[in-house]
């Protein structure tokens, strides 16, 4: 049985008198890699910060339409942001471990939310390590700085920074255009693991990275949804003639 | 090309000139000033009260006032320095007015020379609000002089920290001020505390604005509402009244190992700070 985790209606958004998406309607499934591919500056990341509402922070931001998480909209005038962030996880494009230890990134989180207990601190910490396939090669140094990790090390640690909030979706903004191949596959590894537990829409500029890790792709051009559909279906037969020629090279 | 070799010789030779003047310069001054403030140096100048108006005697009371003035600046400048410049680079829109208007005022407070201050001090601390020549009066002078270089360098400290830093905290759920209070201000401390030390620095070499508002008394103060005299402005009276021209290098020398020790353990317990963050 699937279930639409995400459901975005009719979703415009300005950064002033410029619109960055023009309705965009998309139901996104639950426990599903969703990637979003298309050119730079075509909204990928605009609408993937319109599913936390991270693009609130930008001056003269203008957001219409909704977007409902398991069938509640979060653009509705009594939602928590806080409580929203804490469901909807994000990791960015370029690694950014805070400078403080490997134990305290992970704990960050939880901490900020009101665990104090340091023995459930530590199980989370270990537990949300181990998801992020980081624990084997931080277990003895996690009082040491995180910033000391390589990028891809970081980007995993950032990942178990994010599952130690126990979210239930995972966006992740070009996750590995910072990373070395090998790193890339690890995450990539990573990425299929988690979708048993967890919801991830995933941005990327890389066409075959959307091949491997996703189970459904949109294709995004100029702020709009040109194509959404079964991964495979996408990219064998894309019904949209600007699809065909985007994945094919053509342009972008 | 034999002569872009020589050029390349003769410039090298005026940069590392260039260089070390700056070494030769501090090395002739702390020399000159041991040298001739030598014969009065002891543990016993450090510890005992100037008498016979410090023709003889030591420094104690000077150092203590210096050190209360100092606190006492840094006590009020610091919180409302940093959080105005939290306000300003966190909270203020950008192009907004206020922003704009305390920027430039802080521009403007940070060219206005510390006679002008003390002179502001003088009339309004010491008469108008009737506190007499006084540490309280002298710090809350101090502290309006030194307020925009803590604004201005804490700002520039917060502004330097990473968005990413803060986008990754928000996402997680953090508000604003946890994301301020537990990531921006722990990365900008070191920065911030540039701006302290500079302040410091500031602050115990400052003369004529101290000699108009904490005036000029020798004896221990007890209070902040008694009047005090700083190592900078004894050693101004020593040399000016010709009382002990010894005595005054003696007290230069004092300031100079103070100042290091105060930058030295600022920098440690920066470091300390920021290594518990971590």
């Amino acid at each position: 049985m699937n279930s639409i985790k995400i459901r975005s209606h009719n979703l415009n958004v300005f950064y002033g008198p410029f619109q960055a998406l023009y309705d965009i309607n998309m139901d996104i499934e639950s426990n599903k890699v969703t990637a979003l591919i298309g050119p730079s500056g075509c909204g990928k990341s605009t609408f993937l910060r319109s599913i936390n509402r991270l693009n609130e922070l930008i001056d003269g931001v203008r957001i219409e339409g909704q977007i409902y998480i398991d069938e509640k909209p979060i653009y509705a005038r009594d939602v928590d942001v806080v409580a929203l962030r804490k469901k909807v996880g994000m990791v960015f494009q370029k690694p950014s471990a805070f400078p403080m230890s490997i134990y305290e990134n992970v704990a960050y989180g939880p901490r900020i939310h009101g665990i104090k207990d340091r023995r459930v601190l530590d199980e989370i910490v270990e537990k949300s390590l181990k998801a992020a396939n980081l624990w084997n090669e931080v277990k003895d140094r996690l009082k040491a700085p995180a910033t000391g990790l390589s990028g891809g090390q970081q980007q995993r640690l950032v990942i178990a920074r994010v599952l130690a909030v126990n979210p239930e979706v995972i966006l992740m903004d070009e996750p590995a255009s910072a990373l070395d191949p090998i790193s890339t596959a690890k995450l990539e590894e990573l990425i299929a693991e988690l979708r048993c537990n967890y919801t991830i829409v995933i941005v990327t500029h890389n066409m075959q990275q959307a091949a491997r890790v996703s189970d459904y792709t949109g294709f995004f051009l100029n702020g709009r949804l040109i194509e959404y559909n079964r991964t495979e279906e996408l990219f064998v037969n894309p019904r949209d003639k600007r699809t065909e020629d985007y994945i094919t090279g053509r342009f972008g | 090309m034999p002569t872009a070799n020589y050029g390349e010789k003769v410039m090298t030779l005026v940069f590392w000139l260039a260089a070390f003047l700056i070494t030769a310069i501090l090395a002739v001054i702390i020399g000159y000033i041991v040298v001739k403030g030598f014969s009065v140096l002891s543990l016993d100048f450090i510890f005992t009260p100037p008498s016979r108006a410090g023709k003889e005697g030591g420094i104690s009371t000077t150092i203590v006032s210096t050190l209360y003035l100092v606190l006492g600046s840094l006590l009020i400048a610091v919180p409302v320095g940093v959080a105005s410049a939290v306000y300003l680079e966190e909270y203020a829109r950008k192009n907004s007015r206020f922003a704009y208007i305390v920027n430039l005022t802080a521009e403007t407070l940070a060219g206005i020379p510390s006679i002008v201050f003390g002179l502001f001090g003088f009339v309004f601390f010491v008469i108008f609000l009737g506190w007499g020549w006084s540490i309280l009066s002298g710090a809350m002078t101090m502290a309006i002089m030194i307020l925009p270089t803590i604004t201005r360098t804490s700002q520039e400290a917060i502004l330097a920290v990473p968005r990413e830093y803060r986008e990754n905290s928000l996402a997680l759920g953090a508000s604003k001020w946890q994301t301020i209070r537990k990531i921006v201000l722990p990365s900008a401390l070191p920065g911030i505390a540039t701006g302290i030390i500079l302040s410091i620095g500031r602050a115990v070499g400052e003369t004529a604005a101290l000699l108009l508002t904490a005036g000029s008394s020798l004896g221990m103060p007890m209070s902040i509402t008694d009047p005090a005299r700083t190592m900078a402005v004894h050693l101004y009276i020593l040399a000016m009244e010709g009382i002990s021209l010894e005595r005054a290098f003696g007290t230069a020398f004092v300031i100079i190992v103070l100042i290091l020790i105060i930058n030295y353990a600022a920098h440690y317990g920066m470091r300390r700070l920021s290594a518990l963050g971590r």
